[in-house]
C-alpha cells in the first residue's frame, strides 16, 4: 500500500529527472560533428573542458555572483525574518508581512526581471531622478544591463528563499532563552550574535541551498540582466547547446552538478532538512 | 524585559527596513502596470504620455506577440494538470510517508535532488532524451515533467510539515468509533489537511504557469506563454511587453488570492463547526 502510494511520485522524478541526469552523462562521452551526434565514449569532451582557460574564468564569474547574491540575500533575509518573528507580536500581522514577501515567489521571474527596465534603464526613473536632483550630468549607464543590475535581480528574486527557513528556525527559539540574554546584560547586537544566529543555522543553511543553486545552475538572469555582456557556467552551456553541440554542453552540465552537488553536501552537514520541516 | 525606548527605536527601524523592502518587492512591477496604460505615442519609460488600453488591445495582433492566446491556453490548460498532479501526488507519498518504508530515504533525496538540480540540466536532459526516443517534445508531455521536476517537490516538503504537525489521535478516535479506513481519510483527514492542500494547489498552479528555465528545451514547437514572454524582450520596443507582463501578474495574482480566500474560509468554517467541546454537557 504505501508503495502504490509513493510510486506515481517516484516515476514521475525516476523518468523526468533521474533519466535525463543519466542520459546527460552518457552524452557527455559522445563524439559529434556539425550535424549529428556520434555514440561513442570519448573524454574529449571534458579535456576540451578543463584546457580551456575560459571554463576557469567562468567559473569564477559565477561563482562571485553566487558569493555577492548570498551576502545581499543573509543579511535582508535574516533582518526581515528577524522583525517578523521578534517585532512583530500580533499574529495576524505576522501573517500578513510574512504573505507580502512570499506573493511575488508565486508570480513570473521573467516578468519580475522585466520590470527593472523602467526604473534602472538609461531614461529609467532612477536616472531620472539621480539628474533632476543634480547628481549626475549625463544617465548612469551601468545600471541595467552589467553585472551590478544581475545581482540586484538575483537579490531581488531569491531573498525570499532566505525569509522563509530563517523566519521558521526563528519562530522555533525558545523565548525564555533571549530574555535570559537580556536580563544577563546583552545588548541586541549581542544577543542576536551569541543566541539567535547561532540557533538559526539550520534555516541560514537551507536558504543557502537554495540561493547557491539557483544561481550557480541560472543561464536566464544572467543572460537577460547583463544583457548578453557577463558569462556564466549556464549562459556558456546554453550557447553551446544552441550550436548543437549537446555532448560538449553534457560534459558542461555534468561538472556543473558536480560542483553543486559538493556545494550542497558540505552544506547539509550543518542541517537535517527533514528535522527542520 | 528590555527598556521599552530602545526597543521602540529598534522596532521603528527594522519596521523602516521591512518597508524599504516592500517598496524594493513591489516598486518595479507597480511600475510595469502603469506603464502598461501607456497613451499610444509613449515609450517604454515614464513620462506617461496620456493613458489608454491601446496596448492591451495589441495583445491580440498577431504581428506584435507571436501566439498571445495560443500561449496563453496552453499554459492555463498546463498549470491547471500540473496543480491536480501535484496535489494528488504529493499528498499520497505524504500519506506513505508518514511510517517508514524501505527506500524512504532514496524517494526523499531524489526530492530534495529535484529542488537542487541547475534547471538547464533538467531542461537539457528532457529535450535529450525526447530527441533520442523520437518523441516530438510537446507542451502537454516533456514541459508538463519539467514543471513537475519543480513542483513535486514543493508539494511533499508542504505534506511533510503537515503530517509532522498532524495529531494522530483524531483517527483512532474515529476508528474506535468504528469508521473505515476510506471513512478516516475522508471524513477526518482530509477536513483537517483540507487548507495545506489548497496551498500545494497554489504552488502548483503558479510555479507551472510562470515556469521558464526547466521549459526552455521541453516545450516543443508551441510555445508556453513565459516563453512567449522571453522571446519578446529581446526585440519589444513598445510598452506592449508590459501589458502582457500585466495580465500575466494579473492572472497570478488572481490565483493567489482565490487560494487564500478558500484558505480562510476553510479555517473560519472549522472555527464555527469545529469544536463541540463543553456542550450537550450538564
Amino acid at each position: 500500500m504505501r508503495y502504490l502510494q509513493v510510486l506515481p511520485f517516484t516515476l514521475t522524478l525516476a523518468l523526468f529527472l533521474v533519466a535525463p541526469i543519466l542520459l546527460i552523462g552518457v552524452v557527455s562521452f559522445w563524439d559529434y560533428n556539425e550535424f549529428e551526434l556520434l555514440p561513442d565514449f570519448v573524454w574529449t569532451n571534458y579535456e576540451e573542458l578543463f584546457e580551456a582557460s575560459v571554463t576557469y574564468k567562468i567559473y569564477l564569474a559565477t561563482l562571485k555572483f553566487a558569493l555577492l547574491t548570498w551576502v545581499f540575500t543573509l543579511v535582508i533575509g535574516f533582518t526581515v525574518a528577524y522583525f517578523l518573528a521578534f517585532h512583530v507580536a500580533d499574529l495576524k500581522w505576522q501573517i500578513v508581512l510574512f504573505l507580502i514577501c512570499t506573493i511575488p515567489f508565486w508570480t513570473s521571474n521573467i516578468i519580475r526581471m522585466i520590470a527593472w527596465i523602467p526604473v534602472l534603464g538609461r531614461h529609467g526613473l532612477v536616472n531620472q531622478a539621480l539628474l533632476a536632483l543634480g547628481l549626475v550630468d549625463a544617465p548612469v549607464e551601468w545600471l541595467l544591463f552589467s553585472d551590478f543590475s544581475v545581482v540586484l535581480a538575483f537579490v531581488h528574486l531569491y531573498t525570499l528563499f532566505m525569509v522563509v527557513p530563517i523566519f521558521n528556525s526563528m519562530m522555533r527559539i525558545d523565548r525564555s532563552i533571549v530574555e535570559a540574554a537580556f536580563d544577563a546584560g546583552a545588548g541586541t547586537w549581542r544577543a542576536i550574535w551569541y543566541v539567535i544566529l547561532p540557533l538559526c543555522k539550520p534555516g541560514i543553511a537551507i536558504g543557502t541551498i537554495f540561493v547557491v543553486t539557483l544561481v550557480m545552475g541560472d543561464f536566464v538572469t544572467v543572460q537577460m540582466m547583463s544583457g548578453g555582456q557577463s558569462a556564466s557556467v549556464g549562459v556558456a552551456m546554453n550557447n553551446k547547446r544552441a550550436l548543437l553541440q549537446y555532448p560538449a554542453a553534457a560534459a558542461d552540465a555534468v561538472i556543473l552538478l558536480l560542483v553543486v552537488l559538493m556545494m550542497v553536501a558540505a552544506l547539509m552537514r550543518i542541517v537535517d532538512v527533514r528535522k527542520e520541516l | 524585559m528590555r527598556q521599552g525606548g530602545r526597543r521602540k527605536l529598534e522596532f521603528r527601524v527594522l519596521a523602516l527596513f521591512f518597508a524599504a523592502f516592500a517598496v524594493f518587492l513591489y516598486g518595479p512591477i507597480i511600475a510595469v502596470v502603469i506603464l502598461s496604460f501607456q497613451g499610444i505615442g509613449g515609450g517604454l519609460t515614464f513620462p506617461m504620455n496620456g493613458i489608454s488600453v491601446h496596448w492591451f488591445g495589441k495583445l491580440f495582433e498577431d504581428q506584435m506577440v507571436g501566439d498571445f492566446e495560443g500561449s496563453f491556453v496552453r499554459s492555463f490548460t498546463l498549470a491547471l494538470v500540473v496543480m491536480a498532479l501535484t496535489v494528488v501526488f504529493s499528498l499520497a507519498a505524504g500519506l506513505a510517508f508518514r511510517k517508514p518504508f524501505r527506500g524512504a530515504s532514496v524517494v526523499f533525496y531524489l526530492t530534495v535532488a529535484s529542488l537542487i538540480v541547475p534547471s538547464i540540466l533538467i531542461t537539457l536532459g528532457i529535450g535529450l532524451m525526447f530527441d533520442r526516443a523520437g518523441f516530438e517534445p510537446q507542451w502537454y508531455s516533456s514541459a508538463l515533467g519539467a514543471h513537475l521536476t519543480w513542483t513535486l517537490p514543493f508539494g511533499l516538503l508542504i505534506m511533510f510539515a503537515v503530517f509532522n504537525r498532524f495529531d494522530p489521535s483524531y483517527e483512532e478516535a474515529a476508528r474506535d468509533l468504528g469508521a473505515r479506513p476510506w471513512q478516516v481519510f475522508r471524513y477526518v483527514v482530509l477536513p483537517i489537511i483540507g487548507p495545506s492542500l489548497i496551498g500545494v494547489g497554489l504552488f502548483g498552479f503558479t510555479l507551472s504557469f510562470d515556469e521558464f528555465a526547466r521549459t526552455l528545451l521541453a516545450a516543443g514547437v508551441h510555445n508556453t506563454l513565459p516563453l512567449e514572454i522571453f522571446g519578446m524582450t529581446t526585440n519589444a520596443t513598445t510598452p506592449v511587453l508590459y501589458a502582457l507582463g500585466s495580465v500575466t501578474t494579473g492572472v497570478s495574482f488572481l490565483v493567489i488570492t482565490l487560494c487564500l480566500v478558500c484558505i480562510s474560509i476553510l479555517r473560519l468554517r472549522r472555527l464555527r463547526h469545529g469544536s463541540d467541546a463543553g456542550r450537550g454537557t450538564v
